[in-house]
């Protein structure tokens, strides 16, 4: 089920190329030989168990961290400055800042990319009410729901107008309700604004639900012992999604492949 | 503890409670003292142990003087925790941002506060005169440390995620300083400065101790010699009222400054 090596992208390529990747904190290897393509506005899910290394790969991917082997390109480029130009991080806690409104956190990129807080605040002020943020513009994020400030989040992600995001187990802190709420909202945001999408999470529905592809890691070091297709796609209905029996063959799959990992196959 | 100003009921309780508590003391005080019980007890002179309304004639009294006095202490204060600040600031956002700076700088700063402030403070007379700088330097030399301190806890406090988020959202390391870090150090920042304001009348009184020629610290240096006990504990009275005033006054900046909490 390994990702077919005759399939290494064309230099200059969009989207995200990932070659025999391999990180170690000193002696401590934390990823081994990664190998992972997503094509530009592809959705790839990375699930695995605790402490396989997912992070660290969306470090790499974002240019934060320095992989100690392999390569890792974002649209043709490999230097991590030019990763980072390309790529936004939505860690798992939203880390709204408090001393801003929710406008202002969602119009962080903007500022920092050199654009007035005025421009800035009406560019993403015109998100908030496509996003189903209306009338929040001006709340400290103190006052907002576990859901909106993921919202929030997730727009500050976006606004930065990056062609990646790397979403780092955006919803794992809410409740079952609300995390099925905002992956439907998720879904409905990437159809009207696709991206290259790399979803970390724990939870294997969710990247069925929300991906294309998903790629199961084993634990330490981090390998993919699974790449799997997906039956549902961001279906506007997410509970028949879930529900077919495509769907629920496809997340059987996904975990007997999560449980071999896990035991270091 | 209860946040001040929390609700209407600990609003008044801060004031309340600290209130009956002085009065109740100030009213043991009042007998001990009138009934001759502290002078017998030490054998001492009754006019040695003034009582409460002693203390607040001789504070009526001798208002003119003590609020001549109590400007130039509060001038050095001011001046003192001002430059503190300034200086504690820099000192933290360095340390913070140069791993050298740290490590050099770290133990000269801890040693800096182990220098007797009785020891020194007479060289600076003789370097710098009977003026205001010795004062100043004085008062910042102790008041530097916990704003520094303090600072630099509260920059080290940001959370790494934020740092990586704003990263990749093309924050420049100042776009990061000014945007997270500063907002994340400003309440440790008013801790060390509401403990600068604090222990500053101290340094005052010992830098006037080792030479001047007005100020509180100079008053009660001067009654000593004249036995002037009443006025001496209503200077002291004084000093106490210039640093809560000043306490109140940063609790203030304060909740106009971090609005968020």
């Amino acid at each position: 089920m390994r990702q077919d090596t005759n399939m290494k992208p064309e230099s200059g390529q969009q989207g995200l190329s990932l070659t025999a990747l391999q990180h170690s904190y000193g002696e401590l290897e934390t990823l081994a030989a990664i190998d992972l393509e997503v094509p530009a506005g592809g959705v790839v899910g990375l699930v695995g168990p605790s402490g396989c290394g997912k992070s660290t790969l969306l470090e790499l991917i974002c240019g934060l961290r320095e992989q100690t082997g392999g390569r890792v390109a974002v649209a043709g480029h490999e230097a991590a400055a030019q990763r980072l130009a390309r790529c936004a991080f939505m860690p798992q806690r939203d880390l709204l800042l408090p001393w801003y409104s929710a406008l202002d956190n969602a119009a962080l990129a903007l500022r920092n990319q050199g654009l007035r807080r005025e421009p800035a605040r009406a560019a993403a002020a015109d998100l908030f009410e496509r996003f189903g943020l209306g009338g929040f513009e001006a709340a400290r994020p103190t006052e907002l729901s576990g859901g909106m400030r993921q919202r929030v989040a997730f727009l500050r992600t976006l606004v930065a107008g990056k062609p990646v995001l790397a979403l780092d187990e955006p919803f794992a802190a809410l409740d079952a309700i609300t995390r099925g709420e905002m992956q439907e909202w998720l879904a409905a945001a990437l159809r009207t604004d696709p991206r290259t999408v790399v979803l970390v999470t724990h939870d294997v529905e969710e990247a069925l639900y929300l991906c294309d592809r998903v790629a199961v890691l084993s634990a330490r070091p981090g390998r993919i012992v699974a790449e799997l297709g997906v039956p549902a796609r961001r279906a506007e209905d997410r509970d028949a999604a879930v529900t077919d029996p495509a769907f629920v063959a496809a997340r059987e799959q996904a975990l007997r492949a999560l449980h071999r990992g896990s035991r270091g196959s | 503890m209860h946040a001040i100003g929390a609700k209407g009921t600990t609003r008044w309780r801060w004031v309340l409670l600290p209130g009956l508590l002085l009065a109740l003391l100030i009213g043991a005080w009042q007998v001990a003292t009138s009934t001759g019980a502290i002078a017998e007890l030490f054998s001492l002179e009754p006019y040695l142990v003034p009582s409460p309304v002693e203390i607040a004639e001789s504070l009526w009294e001798n208002r003119s003087l003590l609020a001549e006095n109590a400007w130039v202490t509060l001038r050095e204060i001011v001046f003192g925790v001002l430059c503190a600040i300034a200086v504690g600031i820099g000192f933290a956002v360095a340390m913070q941002r140069w791993r050298t700076v740290h490590d050099a700088t770290y133990p000269l700063i801890v040693a800096s506060q182990t220098i007797p402030i009785v020891v020194i403070a007479p060289i600076l007379v003789v370097w710098f005169g009977y003026g205001l700088p010795p004062k100043i330097f004085i008062i910042a030399l102790i008041c530097f440390f916990p704003i520094t301190i303090a600072t630099l806890d509260g920059l080290r406090s940001v959370d790494p995620e934020a740092v990586k988020m704003m990263r990749t959202l093309d924050a420049s390391r100042w776009q990061r300083f000014w945007r997270v870090e500063a907002p994340t150090a400003l309440p440790q920042l008013f801790t060390g400065i509401k403990i600068a304001v604090v222990i500053a009348p101290i340094g005052a009184i010992f830098a006037e101790w080792a030479g001047s020629s007005s100020g509180l610290g100079h008053l009660i240096q001067s009654d000593t010699a004249n036995f002037e006990v009443a006025r001496q504990f209503a200077t002291v009275a004084v000093l106490s009222a210039i640093a809560l005033a000043l306490m109140a006054l940063t609790v203030l900046a304060e909740r106009r400054v971090i609005r968020w909490r």
